[in-house]
């Protein structure tokens, strides 16, 4: 996958701030990478890290949550634009 | 501030100049994140299948990654922010007193806190009378 841009949103199934797990240590194919290792939020726990494209400020981007340890975020999940509340 | 649904940054970006700029001077001025397939949503507890949308799911996440907050409601409900503001606020208070204050209900910043220890057991009537 290139760096420049991700296809689609996501988790990269570890926690922000732990390294990612070795690919080759383990029998998962890529299609079934995701669900067997991935971290549930909780309260409390790590928070699960991802990589999304994104809208910001007139541009397009790609967004790392763990891009944002050492500052306090508010992650925020929405039904969908243009939705009224 | 990072905000999250299944569109696509495409739409976002056209929500944000047609509609938001007119509430919010300058635009969104924080990122809006595309989550399409809701893997975004899966991992965080907040996507609904039978939608197939992210609900309103907050979670606030300190500097060391950990979620110190998690509110999560069906569509029609939304959130506030001076609630949100107020916990941040709480969270950073505990977090420079490294745990050694800590906030009761409906405390707002400038209200005294409290200090855990066994002085204060059974004797939190004294300082703290919730209004």
């Amino acid at each position: 996958m290139s760096d420049e841009t991700v296809g689609c949103a996501r988790p990269t199934g570890t926690v922000v701030g732990e390294a990612p797990p070795e690919p080759s240590t383990t029998n998962e194919t890529p299609e079934n990478t995701m669900e067997v290792k991935m971290n549930v939020a909780r309260v409390g726990g790590k928070a699960p890290d991802f990589e999304a494209p994104a809208y910001y400020r007139g541009t397009f981007t790609t967004i790392k949550l763990s891009d944002y340890l050492g500052k306090w975020v508010m992650l925020c999940f929405y039904p969908g634009d243009f939705t009224f509340v | 501030m990072i905000s999250v649904s299944v569109d696509s940054q495409f739409v976002h970006k056209i929500w944000d100049e047609e509609e938001l700029a007119k509430m919010v001077d300058g635009g969104i001025p924080f990122p809006m994140v595309a989550d399409g397939a809701g893997n975004l949503g899966k991992v965080y507890g907040v996507y609904d299948e039978t939608a197939g949308v992210d609900i309103r799911g907050k979670f606030l996440i300190d500097p060391d990654g950990v979620i110190q907050a998690a509110e999560v409601l069906t569509p029609p409900v939304g959130r506030s922010v001076d609630e949100s503001l107020r916990q941040i606020q709480a969270f950073q208070l505990v977090r420079k007193t490294q745990g050694a204050e800590a906030c009761p209900s409906g405390w707002h910043p400038g209200d005294p806190t409290l200090k855990p220890g066994p002085d204060l057991v059974g004797k939190v009537w004294k300082v703290w009378k919730p209004s």
